[in-house]
């Protein structure tokens, strides 16, 4: 039970995180979502073999994490929970591409190299995810979004959905209290319950959320979210993201690991 | 200022189950009265608010506010004149700081963000949580969060304020800390609890529902402590003026 308030309570935490005032968090929130598509797109665009390429790019996050101040354990910890399904979805290439590849002199298999290089990608580009929220917040990445004329509806549905969670958990959260309170020596839940559980669970949620949702129309809500931002770009913004964009081309360009390798070795490239 | 009057006429709700919530209600409440609104669980009381407010809409029968009857069209001019606290303050709190909730309705009434600033401010001011604005609303006490519930709708500076069961939930301190807040709030206040000694102290016109009707309609020191109006309604005197449990000797008298 411990883990559920536990779990709602880490997503109030992204939004105490978004509150700070580092260098990273004062940042135009476009800029940090630009900077972030950039980076995901540079992240992504590795051929599926590469492994050595990739990690000049562990930079950013390294960068930004340091700089916002947020605790690496924290990014570990959601890094934890999605890994089994990264692992879930590249544990096959082994098994199936059996053909031998040169990395840097070492011969590996194929499958390895690709799964190696799905683990890499997506954990670069979660952490990524993770880092934008937690230095901008949900609220003034949705005035980035609205910048960027993504449509009303669609900002909205995301902001919604995000705060929906924490109102599904705690619900969540009561039902399982009560039902581990009635059933002490049972680990887990009943899977006769199941059924009438999610049930309760998706009744209570939609007419607490129906609930919200009058409290918002009774103070003028129209479906335009207002969170107050209006902040202007600045010089520092364009510096940001020009130098970052700048580094994910040469790491795209140049392998920088075997640049440095043989510039040590004193071998020409 | 007969444009802070609220009516209502001949009104009647009925749920899509078949359930008459409402029927037939006539009252009308003046400027700066105090109102509580008693009736015993399932009495109608909350659906009385919901349709004072627009949330619902009435089956027959129709309010109206100042001079404008509330209809679709008007809702939202109307909804800037009165506001509501929830029953459940966790309804009410969904932003990510107290700040950003007490100013969600000033920044969807499109006011600019130094006047946005200002409002928050004096709402803050008004229920004392100044130093509350930055945290998240989850993480605050039962009472922090009623204050924080009664600031965001103090925001819009309503001439009606409607409030469902202020001071349920609450301990001794914070419920008398809500009480105070109330009792600063000079414009109109419609109050439903089952609080009564509350509703005793802070209401002057007490209006008792039972079955969707109005049993009693008065002056509140008549009406609370009239023990056989009070037990017809399910509804008891309240706690402050029942005998004594030790000595037996009535306060009324």
């Amino acid at each position: 039970m411990s883990n559920f308030i536990n779990l709602v309570n880490s997503i109030g935490l992204l939004d105490d995180m978004a509150r700070q005032k580092s260098y990273i968090h004062k940042l135009h929130p476009l800029t940090k979502l630009a900077t972030t598509l950039a980076y995901l797109i540079f992240v992504v665009s590795f051929d599926r073999y590469e492994i050595i390429g990739l990690f000049p790019l562990l930079l950013y996050p390294i960068i930004v994490l340091t700089l916002a101040d947020i605790p690496t354990t924290f990014i570990l910890k959601r890094l934890l929970f999605i890994e089994p399904f990264i692992i879930g979805i590249g544990i096959l290439n082994p098994l199936l591409d059996h053909h031998i590849i040169n990395i840097s002199g070492f011969a590996i298999s194929g499958g390895w190299a690709t799964f190696i290089s799905i683990f890499l990608k997506s954990g670069f580009t979660v952490t990524a995810a993770i880092l934008l929220i937690a230095t901008t917040g949900m609220d003034k990445l949705s005035y980035a979004f609205r910048i960027l004329k993504i449509p009303r509806s669609f900002v909205l549905q995301l902001l919604l959905t995000y705060r929906y969670i924490s109102v599904l958990m705690e619900e969540l959260g009561q039902i399982l209290t009560a039902y581990s309170l009635r059933a002490p020596n049972q680990k887990g839940v009943n899977h006769k319950v199941w059924g009438s559980l999610v049930g309760q669970l998706i009744i209570r949620t939609f007419e607490r959320a129906y609930r919200v949702y009058q409290a918002m129309c009774l103070r003028g809500f129209t479906g335009e979210y207002n969170n107050g931002t209006s902040e202007n770009l600045k010089f520092n913004d364009l510096i940001y993201f020009l130098i970052w964009v700048l580094f994910f081309i040469i790491a795209r360009l140049y392998n920088i690991p075997m640049v440095i390798g043989s510039l040590i070795m004193g071998v020409g490239v | 200022m007969s444009h802070h009057k609220l009516e209502a006429n001949n009104l009647h709700f009925i749920y899509p189950d078949g359930h008459k919530a409402i029927n037939g209600l006539n009252f009308k409440i003046h400027h700066g009265e105090s109102v509580g609104i008693i009736g015993a669980n399932g009495a109608g009381k909350s659906t009385l608010l919901l349709l004072l407010m627009g949330v619902l809409l009435p089956s027959d029968g129709e309010i109206i506010v100042g001079d404008i009857p509330l209809t679709k069209k008007t809702l939202s001019m109307i909804r800037q004149r009165m506001g509501m606290v929830f029953q459940n303050p966790d309804d009410q709190l969904f932003m990510s700081t107290v700040y950003d909730d007490v100013a969600f309705a000033p920044r969807n009434y499109g006011l600019d963000e130094k006047e946005v600033a200002k409002r928050v401010t004096d709402a803050l001011d008004m229920v004392g949580i100044q130093h509350l604005k930055d945290r998240a609303p989850f993480k605050l006490s039962g009472g922090e969060k009623r204050a924080a519930a009664i600031a965001t709708v103090l925001s819009t500076q309503p001439d009606i304020l409607i409030m469902d069961e202020p001071t349920a939930s609450l301990d001794p301190k914070s419920r008398r800390k809500v009480m105070r807040i109330l009792e600063s709030f000079d414009h109109t206040k419609i109050i439903t609890s089952h609080d009564l000694d509350m509703v005793y102290e802070l209401c002057k016109r007490t209006i008792v529902i039972k079955n969707g009707e109005i049993v009693a309609d008065g002056a509140t020191t008549e009406i609370l402590l009239n023990e056989e109006l009070m037990n017809k309604c399910g509804l008891e005197l309240p706690p402050t003026i029942q005998s004594c449990p030790v000595c037996g000797i009535s306060k009324k008298a």
